[in-house]
């Protein structure tokens, strides 16, 4: 005999909404609260070599947000069919079509910048974030959760490079995506009046002290404490 | 079960399949594209050595080849500026030979590829000879193009390019005005000696007066050297030709 079953009216959950205040925060944490350069410090190496003018980390940027948001889809589509024992390898194997995918789209249809960014894009490879994000997100979320994860995330890497860069640029060149603005303020205040460049901001040492700054700043406000 | 061994390698084997299909795929599709990419910024680079970088950025990439096409023909000489026409049985051209691998031959067995710029449509009518330079900067390779006026003396111009030198130093080598400070300096002293023109250290410094000495970059001195040294090299392996055009630019004038 068997036992009754009370039948129940199948209650179907209502869809998430395309961007459900969940999801939201998947793109808004990893800018200020979470973010992977300043607070969970990855992607240092990048941030200090390409940060020098802005033009350059610009593009950086666009790269890396390619990079991570394709690769963070592909991977979720995968995640259930990759072996536990090499998803490491998997993931740097994808993660590595891609860059070499955008620096031959790069060589195509725009070499100058090609020229300008040389390795850098092939660097991307080696940064934290993308593989963090990989194995931390997209290993264990659907692909659209997945997508916006990593486009939090590699938004907050671009604004904080490109400030970097920004102040980089402007103390170490004297100007802003190559428009001298050094000499801008300085034809304001005469001829005698001159800035001089501060060489330090060139190199890697500057780098770091920016981002120190940045990080100091954004912690006092955010009162963000390590423990 | 998913973690069989013969599923890991299953995998693995598929995925390496895929990706190397899509790898290979996007070369071959993009290939071309990039072909005419590289071509057209060799041409730039010569015609920067000529005229002004503004120029050039103004033009299209049809009007640079039609330009280039107008302006410049080509010859390829040896190390004793005689011209080659074929080498082992394959017809040789400007275009054919590629700098950066014959910088690592012996120079006795490299090709010397030399661009005339001449006017429109008058071959004859030499303006400058160009002459491509390939060496070594801080970090990596370095190459450019220096523009000879026909007294095979007078620096019309250059062009250099890097491969990753630092951005704000080295790098400079790419600035219009680092390559500007090369217009008018002379190659050989007043004893006919080849002295090329050679970069100093530090920055600030006026050398109007030195026919043969430009001002340097503060903090990219080891890349200075390096243009210097790829600058006297390439003249010297270009002295045969260089010569050869001295000499019958002086019966002409007689």
């Amino acid at each position: 005999m068997s036992a009754e079953t009370v039948e129940k009216a199948i209650v179907t959950k209502p869809a998430e909404a395309l961007l459900s205040k969940r999801r939201k925060k998947l793109i808004s944490d990893p800018l200020v609260d979470d973010n992977p350069v300043t607070i969970q410090v990855l992607g240092i190496c990048s941030a200090l070599a390409v940060t020098t003018q802005m033009k350059p980390t610009l593009v950086m940027a666009i790269a890396v947000i390619f990079v991570v948001v394709m690769s963070n889809f592909v991977i979720s589509l995968m995640r259930n069919t990759v072996p536990g024992r090499v998803r490491i390898i998997v993931q740097l194997a994808v993660v590595a079509t891609l860059v070499t995918l955008v620096n031959e789209v790069l060589k195509a249809f725009a070499y100058d910048m090609y020229k300008e960014l040389s390795v850098f894009v092939g660097l991307i490879i080696t940064n934290c974030i993308v593989m963090g994000r990989l194995e931390a997100f997209a290993m264990g979320n659907k692909p659209y959760d997945s997508v916006l994860d990593g486009f939090g995330s590699a938004l907050g890497y671009s604004w904080i490079i490109l400030a970097v860069a920004f102040f980089r640029e402007l103390l170490g060149s004297g100007a802003v995506f190559g428009v001298p603005v050094y000499d801008y303020i300085s034809s304001l205040f005469g001829p005698d009046f001159t800035l001089a460049t501060n060489g330090l901001m060139v190199s890697p040492v500057g780098a770091f002290m920016i981002l120190g700054i940045i990080i100091w700043v954004q912690r006092t406000k955010t009162g963000y404490v390590e423990h | 079960m998913q973690q069989s061994n013969t599923y890991i390698i299953t995998f693995s084997v598929i995925l390496t399949v895929i990706l190397g299909l899509l790898l290979s795929g996007t070369s071959q599709v993009l290939g071309p594209m990039q072909k005419e990419a590289i071509a057209l910024d060799n041409k730039k680079q010569i015609l920067g050595a000529l005229i002004s970088g503004d120029e050039i950025a103004a033009m299209s990439p049809k009007e640079v080849n039609a330009y280039y096409e107008s302006r410049v023909s080509t010859v390829v000489v040896d190390i004793n500026g005689k011209e080659v026409t074929e080498q082992d049985g394959v017809a040789v051209t400007a275009e054919t030979v590629d700098v950066a691998k014959n910088y690592k031959k012996p120079k006795e067995e490299r090709l010397f590829p030399v661009y005339i710029y001449h006017a429109e449509g008058n071959p004859d009518d030499v303006a400058n000879y160009v002459l491509p330079l390939y060496g070594a900067g801080l970090w990596n390779a370095i190459w450019g193009y220096i523009a000879l006026d026909t007294d095979m003396n007078t620096v019309g111009g250059i062009t250099l390019a890097h491969a990753g030198e630092t951005p704000g130093l080295g790098a400079r080598i790419t600035d219009s005005e680092v390559q500007s400070r090369y217009v008018g300096k002379t190659i050989y002293d007043e004893s006919g000696k080849l002295v090329a023109v050679e970069m100093q250290k530090g920055e600030g410094i006026d050398y109007s007066n030195s026919p043969h000495k430009v001002d340097g970059m503060s903090g990219a001195t080891i890349t200075g050297k390096g243009v210097n040294n790829m600058l006297y090299n390439y003249l010297n392996y270009y002295q045969a030709y260089i010569e050869s055009k001295k000499s019958s630019t002086a019966v002409a004038a007689l």
